[in-house]
């Protein structure tokens, strides 16, 4: 499966060392209909390539956002690109949010720092679907307030008060005009019917692991909190097993899960 | 007289306090005081004497402490119905970290030492107290410890994998 040529739209600085892109396809052949949680294998020319989860919104046709970390060699060739420059995509890939089989219960959507990016496109899926979903709240936590990622569009969320959405920092200084807490404080003396809430769960696999145990607590059944695993993915075809996760490969079984499904495994060491 | 019975009541509608029974919410009331603070001003202060704890009631409280060259550090907030102040609790009693209102604060404040010598008489009286702080402690030392691990910065890199 060869990569389709996507030229660079734009592209912008999100916090320190993490870039937002937008793509579109350049010719014929690339493909930009996704299901939110999905993934991308995003390839930069002379350097390799690397899995990235769409962060952009899945109803805007023919354009794809991408929000990246500069860590390697390849996501830092990404981060540099310029606007009008050409990279490569294979995809998409792996499983999505259960947005769909939510609808008609609440929603909570717990992220956890650059893990509200592959959360995104499945908020602004909710959003366009308003109407059909119960209460959704979005709890957010991150490092510190400058670490804040979509800033604008969280306070926008926030203001159309079409979701609850309650930000928490682990640190902050006294002009922080927030939460301060680890994101799993945020459950607290929140009203959670267990019976009709479906969580996603994105960042960090502790914080997945600590937030995912806080809904356990509240009730709320193991088969309804989704968490999106993250591997290193290779050839996104579960033919390599370089992302191989217990029995599940997560290129392809993932990477969004029912926890249900992977529990045992985020209690095993090692895997 | 009116203050003590207002005290026991607002001690009743804490959450805090929830399933207390009448006669240790009256008992209590006696060591407690309605207070209000204006932004900026201090709770409690790191390294002084603990004698007090609040209830807050309205209004938000920032629990920090001042890293020098860096300015105050928020590790915590507190706001309606939480609690600040723990060390009154245990010897040596004196306070760890500042606590400051960061918007106008209502607040029960509880003299320490009155609740100490008050929980000395009744043990029953003891008892509750001890375990309605022992449960916010944990809450408080699972939340710090979480605040430790920096959970937000291992592991999660592009979104998808690494690279």
């Amino acid at each position: 499966m060869r990569p389709h040529p996507f030229r660079v739209l734009d592209i912008a600085e999100e916090i320190p060392g993490c870039m937002t892109m937008r793509v579109a396809p350049d010719g014929a052949g690339g493909d930009a209909a996704f299901a939110p949680g999905q993934f991308y294998m995003v390839y930069v020319f002379g350097h390799g390539e690397v899995p990235i989860s769409v962060s952009g919104d899945p109803v805007k046709s023919g354009e794809l956002t991408f929000t990246v970390m500069a860590v390697g060699s390849v996501t830092q060739a990404l981060c540099a690109v310029k606007p009008g420059a050409v990279i490569g995509l294979r995809g998409p890939f792996g499983s999505a949010w259960p947005v769909e089989a939510a609808k008609g219960r609440d929603v909570i959507v717990m992220a956890g720092g650059l893990g509200l990016a592959p959360l995104r496109p499945s908020i602004y899926r909710l959003l366009h679907d308003r109407n059909d979903y119960g209460d959704i709240a979005l709890l957010y936590g991150t490092r510190q307030p400058d670490r804040i990622v979509f800033p604008q569009e969280l306070a926008d969320w926030r203001d159309e008060a079409l979701i609850d959405v309650d930000v928490t920092v682990d640190t902050a200084g006294r002009d922080w005009p927030g939460k301060v807490g680890v994101v799993t404080e945020l459950l607290k003396g929140r009203d959670v019917d267990p019976g009709r809430t479906s969580a996603l769960i994105c960042g960090p696999e502790i914080m997945m692991r600590f937030s995912a145990y806080a809904l356990l607590d509240r009730g709320v059944a193991a088969e309804n909190i989704h968490v999106s695993m993250e591997r290193n993915m290779k050839c996104a075809v579960k033919m390599c097993g370089r992302c191989q996760y217990g029995p599940f490969f997560v290129c392809a079984d993932g990477p969004v899960f029912a926890f249900d499904r992977v529990q045992r495994l985020f209690r095993t060491r090692d895997v | 007289m009116v203050e003590i019975k207002g005290i026991r009541t607002l001690l009743a509608e804490n959450p805090f306090f929830e399933r207390m029974s009448d006669d240790h919410l009256e008992t209590m009331a006696g060591c407690g005081k309605l207070v209000h603070f204006k932004p900026g001003e201090f709770l409690l202060r790191e390294g002084d004497e603990a004698v007090t704890f609040y209830l807050i009631r309205d209004g938000e409280v920032a629990v920090e402490s001042d890293i020098p060259a860096a300015g105050p550090l928020s590790v915590a907030r507190v706001g309606a119905g939480g609690i600040t102040g723990y060390s009154w609790l245990f010897p040596p009693h004196r306070n760890g970290f500042d606590s400051i209102a960061l918007t106008n604060v209502s607040a029960l404040a509880l003299d320490g030492e009155c609740l100490r010598g008050k929980a000395e008489a009744d043990h029953e009286l003891g008892y509750q107290l001890m375990t309605r702080f022992a449960q916010v402690m944990l809450d408080r030392l699972q939340a710090a410890r979480r605040q430790m691990l920096d959970v937000y910065a291992n592991g999660r890199t592009t979104d998808a994998a690494s690279g």
